[in-house]
């Protein structure tokens, strides 16, 4: 088994999938950061952001129920904010008794958690079609274009390349524990000795994994040195932004401006 | 099964866009001084190595091992991390770690990441560092000594970076802080033992395999003991005191029912306390504590910077 399924890209014909990495990237951190700027409660402009994420989710043709599924990330999340529609003083619309304790749901409260959790799914739908849609080398290159330090962004790039290797490592390392610990598979059947065993197992596993990979980097280190690395990452030069890639930049943060003088106004 | 198994990494839509930029202006700069440093140390050297060595974090995150019920441990890595690669590399490693969680995985939002390397890469590796040295002082380089500090470090690292995400939630109004403080450090207090237990395995196989790794790192010690000790102490009151006294949300409340004096105390002591001290913070005692813990990250911080300061000025 290997784990080329990790990558998030899927390729598929889509005006998504063709925009330019960099526009991409720029229209998808303004949108995150339009959303969280908006007000709690100002609904009008959230329904106008579902409305573009959801057609913009349609465009990438990446299928609605995959993108629903991936968001279910942030899900544990909204559990921890479900609290505050007690504890947010307002208009109360119903109260429990539970022994001593009286907790009041108030309106004010259920607009907060509302709110939270809209704009979470709008953001998280947001990320899920830029990681989708892109290409990770083109990502590395837009980060460089928005003038992420460069030494960051070689070290995430040699991170990605390698994030495979050591994963399929890691699951060596399982696929050996598990043909010597003699798991059933049954629920009902423990497989392995005390807990502190079975720690200092996956620790050893873990240290194991460190070693190769220190190791590993070496071997890298010097394939790179006799290949004349010298410590600087060098790049091809970045292709100037046609005049539609321009159209769709400044298009796209305008709408982003006006929603946001909307939220204001209303 | 690829995604984090930690309850930490916060989504966008749950901060509030000032604690957001905040924290990703301190990440930066911590961000920023890391490179120069692992840059100065290691120069070329540092692209392979800390590339590769997030990798194998990421991929350490999949190690698992079963607990009780469907319920297993599984390893975070600030701790390893720092104890391997000293604190820079270290917050470098957990930056690319969290950061390609967040870009790739959407695990923890895009806006949110700076509070996400904030919590993960700067506090957990701080926290790693400081216990790790500082007990290696009192027990000596000895193996249990080593096994206890790594212990220690790795659990401390989880529970004080919880506890810094659920105080986030709270300054943002998103979760109220006596219910996130007590609710986020109770999971990582008990996540923090599964941690703890592969840490320590980890640095056991790597102690009889590979001593000279471990004593590396011990010997590129900041100077400044004092300083680290006191944080050190500050931090221990900190894991203390924040959840017990959340534990008691109406701590004011609770003594006097327990004194008995509730009914004569009833109308003053609503009207000491007449508007929200911060959102969910309904007492005095809860927002003194959390002002408390924010004024000594702020008095940190600034000690820290004063230090760094000094010593570039002086080598």
């Amino acid at each position: 088994m290997h784990i080329h399924f990790l990558d998030p890209f899927k390729a598929i014909d889509s005006p998504i999938h063709e925009l330019d990495p960099r526009v991409k990237l720029v229209l998808s951190l303004a949108f995150i950061l339009t959303t969280a700027i908006i007000p709690h409660g100002a609904w009008p402009v959230y329904i106008f952001l579902l409305a573009i994420i959801f057609s913009i989710v349609i465009l990438s043709r990446l299928g609605f129920i995959f993108v629903l599924k991936r968001s279910a990330l942030a899900l544990p999340f909204v559990l921890a904010a479900f609290p505050v529609i007690f504890t947010i003083q307002g208009d109360p619309l119903a109260s429990f008794n539970i022994g001593n304790w009286q907790l009041i749901i108030s309106l004010q409260g259920v607009e907060r958690l509302l709110s939270i959790t809209l704009k979470s799914w709008i953001s998280i739908q947001t990320a899920i079609v830029l990681a989708s849609s892109t290409r990770f080398p083109d990502l590395l290159m837009a980060m460089r274009a928005i003038h992420i330090p460069r030494l960051l962004v070689a070290i995430f790039g040699l991170m990605w390349r390698y994030l495979f290797v050591m994963a399929d490592e890691a699951l060596r390392l399982l696929r050996a524990r598990l043909a010597r610990s003699g798991d059933t598979g049954l629920s009902d059947k423990k497989s392995g000795g005390s807990l502190a065993w079975r720690a200092h197992v996956t620790g050893g596993m873990a240290g194991s994994l460190f070693l190769r990979a220190l190791e590993r980097s070496d071997r890298i280190y010097n394939a790179m040195i006799s290949r004349g690395y010298d410590g600087d990452v060098r790049t091809l030069p970045q292709p100037p932004l046609g005049s539609s890639q321009w159209a769709a930049l400044i298009g796209g943060l305008g709408l982003l401006f006006i929603l946001l003088v909307l939220s204001i106004i209303l | 099964m690829f995604y984090s198994p930690l309850p930490m990494h916060i989504p966008d839509g749950f901060l509030s866009v000032i604690v957001s930029i905040l924290l990703w202006i301190v990440s930066i700069g911590v961000i920023g001084y890391s490179l120069r440093r692992v840059n100065q140390d290691l120069n070329e050297r540092q692209v392979p190595l800390m590339g590769v060595l997030a990798a194998a974090i990421f991929a350490g995150q999949m190690l698992n091992f079963s607990v009780t019920g469907g319920t297993s441990g599984h390893l975070m890595g600030a701790a390893i991390a720092t104890i391997l690669l000293g604190p820079w590399a270290g917050v470098l490693v957990l930056t690319c770690v969290v950061s390609i969680q967040a870009l790739i995985f959407q695990d923890g939002g895009l806006l949110a990441l700076g509070a996400n390397i904030f919590n993960m890469g700067v506090v957990g590796v701080a926290v790693s560092y400081f216990t790790y040295t500082s007990m290696q002082k009192i027990l000596g380089k000895s193996q249990w000594g080593i096994f206890a500090s790594g212990f220690a470090a790795a659990w401390l690292s989880i529970f004080i970076a919880s506890l810094c995400a659920a105080l986030e939630l709270a300054i943002s109004g998103t979760s109220p802080a006596n219910i996130a403080i007590p609710a986020m450090g109770g999971i990582h207090a008990l996540i923090g033992i599964g941690e703890g237990l592969i840490t320590v395995g980890a640095l056991a196989f790597l102690y009889a395999s590979r001593k000279d790794l471990l004593d590396k790192t011990s010997t590129k010690t900041v100077k400044g003991n004092l300083v680290w000790g006191v944080g050190l102490v500050i931090a221990f009151a900190l894991a203390i005191i924040s959840p017990l006294a959340s534990s008691h949300p109406d701590g004011l409340e609770w003594v006097a029912e327990q004194k008995g004096f509730l009914d004569i105390a009833q109308g003053p002591l609503y009207n000491i306390i007449p508007d929200y001290v911060m959102p969910g913070i309904s007492n005095e005692a809860v927002a003194t504590i959390i002002a408390g813990i924010i004024g000594t990250l702020i008095v940190f911080g600034v000690a820290l910077g004063v230090a760094f300061s000094r010593r570039r000025s002086t080598t």
